[in-house]
């Protein structure tokens, strides 16, 4: 059982990350093995953030291997050397923990595929999220405690997606927590609920076409399915749609981008969720309570259907 | 055993002995006498007067304390609770074996209002996942929409939503009537035993999928119909009981109950034997 929540205004800019964390943390029940951020901050628009870490957080209940700090230093001096070979510029650089880092790089290119190649083919080194306005941030603990590790309170920004992790089919770890980027596309993130069933059979189709997995967390599919067909020239809704019948198993999953979020519900309906629509926001998530954290007013919500996909824009 | 190869499919199943009991219609059987109702109370339920009422604000409060204050409540005889600021909590309502008149002014989360037995509850909101679960009597209706397996398990009693449903509903229901005003989802009356539901408007796939007993009337498309179940006619007693059933109900007065489909279970799927596989072939 794990939580999923998300939400997106529309015209306008609130502080998401505050709202994000009231409705994780009222969700928080259904999991705080780890609990992740995906938020999408209001930002010129010029710079790459990218969000990467160089180890695992190897505190209490961590299934992590301990490693020295210093084995992070290394792994961070190996990513600016190689950020400079590429000729990408760190703008602006930020260790808000020891494996934990934020960079604005300025970089001009539309393929990130070699440039996250790059990055990941040093050991212990991997991007929770590359674009222009999301940023992934996810750790161990409940809502709470991550937004306050990571000062998430006064993030300002459009739509975000989040999700409070019960670990059932991979490890308590950083790498295994959602969101998931979709690699290599700037600015997609996935959160999921629920169990998928062909995970290797797809794993494997994806990988013969090139698509990298880091984790053995069956959600990460989702990201790496949706990435493959935008490659192909899908839209976001058209993969999402094929994801109805191409994934298998029981989900409720968010996807979002630089100006747009959806949600699928698989074709059993068997994972929770509510909704909530209006003109200038939606908001949605596991259980009621998520949405009442940011609208305690009476309010009408609804499940989606089975096998039911939507998008909405900012 | 019987030859099995020179005696009839239906004696064939009888000697092998699989169940061909008609099930349809037990569920109007009285157990017991309706006038003597008033004299079984469960241990430990309160005399209450409608006419005493009180408020209770829940804001603050977390489920198992509401609860045991809607009971602090009922045992000084208050027959009618308004719950203020339900706030979509879990599991508000719960195991009220009581005669009482509830309302909640808002929506409640998961569970709400489960294993009850006898209460009359509206929700002027919206319910969560197994909302009504166990309902052994009394009415529940929920004004706005509700979540998936609404009426899960129910035995008796009515259970109205005006609204739209989630998937599931009235799963595995051993009773009583559920009635929904808008569309359902996927399941509805999955593996069903018996009672009655009622769709006003469309209704997902797999209806009424490895249905044992019980009847489903839908007013709108069916996206699909479930393992074994199969299309009824519609008699003339059916529609007077629908037509008083949407009046009682105070939704769909209007409603032409003649153009709605009744479905039922084929009853092809019934395993009550202990046959291994390959007999069960045979058998049939």
């Amino acid at each position: 059982m794990c939580g999923i929540a998300g939400l997106i205004h529309r015209g306008k800019s609130s502080n998401v990350g505050s709202e994000l964390q009231g409705m994780l943390q009222a969700l928080k029940h259904r999991g705080e093995d780890s609990t992740g951020y995906a938020l999408y901050g209001d930002t010129d628009g010029k710079n790459f953030i990218m969000r990467f870490k160089v180890g695992e957080n190897v505190g209490e209940g961590s299934s992590s291997v301990m490693e020295d700090v210093s084995v992070y230093d290394e792994r961070k001096k190996i990513v600016d050397q190689t950020l400079a070979e590429m000729g990408a510029k760190v703008v602006k650089e930020e260790r808000t923990l020891p494996y934990s880092l934020r960079y604005e790089i300025d970089y001009d290119t539309k393929d990130l595929l070699d440039f996250s190649q790059r990055i990941e083919s040093i050991p212990g080194v991997e991007i929770l999220s590359m674009g222009k306005s999301l940023e992934v941030i996810k750790d161990l603990g409940n809502a709470k405690m991550v937004c306050d590790r990571y000062s998430l309170d006064k993030v300002v920004g459009t739509h975000a997606i989040g999700h409070a992790r019960m670990a059932t089919e991979s490890g308590v770890d950083i790498k295994s927590a959602h969101p998931f980027w979709g690699y290599p596309f700037s600015d997609v993130s996935v959160v999921h609920n629920g169990q998928l069933t062909n995970y290797w059979n797809n794993r494997r189709v994806l990988e013969n076409k090139g698509m990298r997995f880091m984790s053995e967390c069956d959600s990460e599919l989702i990201a790496v399915y949706i990435a493959e067909k935008m490659r192909h020239g899908a839209t976001l809704e058209e993969g999402m749609k094929e994801s109805l019948t191409g994934l298998d198993g029981v989900f409720t999953y968010f996807v979002a981008t630089k100006d747009s979020l959806g949600m699928a519900k698989d074709t059993m309906a068997a994972k929770p969720l509510v909704l909530y629509e209006s003109d200038d926001l939606v908001a949605m998530g596991s259980e009621e309570i998520a949405i009442r954290s940011v609208l305690p007013q009476e309010i009408d919500t609804y499940d989606p259907f089975d096998g039911e996909v939507k998008v909405w824009q900012i | 055993m019987a030859n099995l190869k020179t005696v009839s499919k239906k004696s064939k199943a009888q000697s092998m002995g699989m169940h061909t009991e008609v099930l349809t219609g037990r569920t109007q059987q009285k157990f017991f006498n309706p006038d003597e109702a008033e004299n079984f109370y469960y241990f430990g339920t309160y005399d209450v007067d409608f006419n005493k009422r009180t408020e209770l604000d829940v804001k603050d409060m977390t489920a198992p304390e509401a609860n045991k204050e809607i009971d602090n409540l009922m045992s000084q005889g208050y027959g009618t609770i308004v719950i203020k600021n339900p706030q979509g909590k879990h599991s508000l309502g719960v195991g009220i074996l009581n005669k009482l008149n509830l309302i909640f002014e808002g929506s409640l989360g998961y569970f709400g209002m489960g294993s009850c037995d006898g209460p009359i509850v509206r929700i002027n909101g919206r319910v969560g996942w197994s909302c009504a679960e166990n309902l052994m009597a009394g009415k529940v209706v929920i004004e706005k929409n509700a979540g998936s397996c609404f009426g899960a398990a129910i035995r008796g009693g009515d259970l109205i939503c005006k609204g739209s449903v989630g998937a599931r509903t009235g799963i595995d229901m051993k009773g009583g009537t559920i009635i929904i005003g808008g569309d359902a989802g996927a399941f509805t009356g999955f593996m069903m035993q018996r009672g009655r539901i009622i769709i006003l408007g469309d209704v997902g796939i797999n209806l009424g999928d490895s249905m044992y007993d019980g009847t489903i009337f839908v007013g709108g498309e069916i996206g699909s119909y479930g393992s074994d179940a199969v299309d009824s006619e519609l008699t003339s007693s059916d529609q007077d009981w629908l037509k008083r059933k949407l009046k009682v109900a105070e939704i769909g007065e209007n409603f032409d109950v003649s153009k709605m489909k009744k479905i039922v279970a084929g009853k092809k799927l019934w395993n009550y034997d202990n046959l291994e596989p390959t007999e069960k072939k045979g058998a049939i």
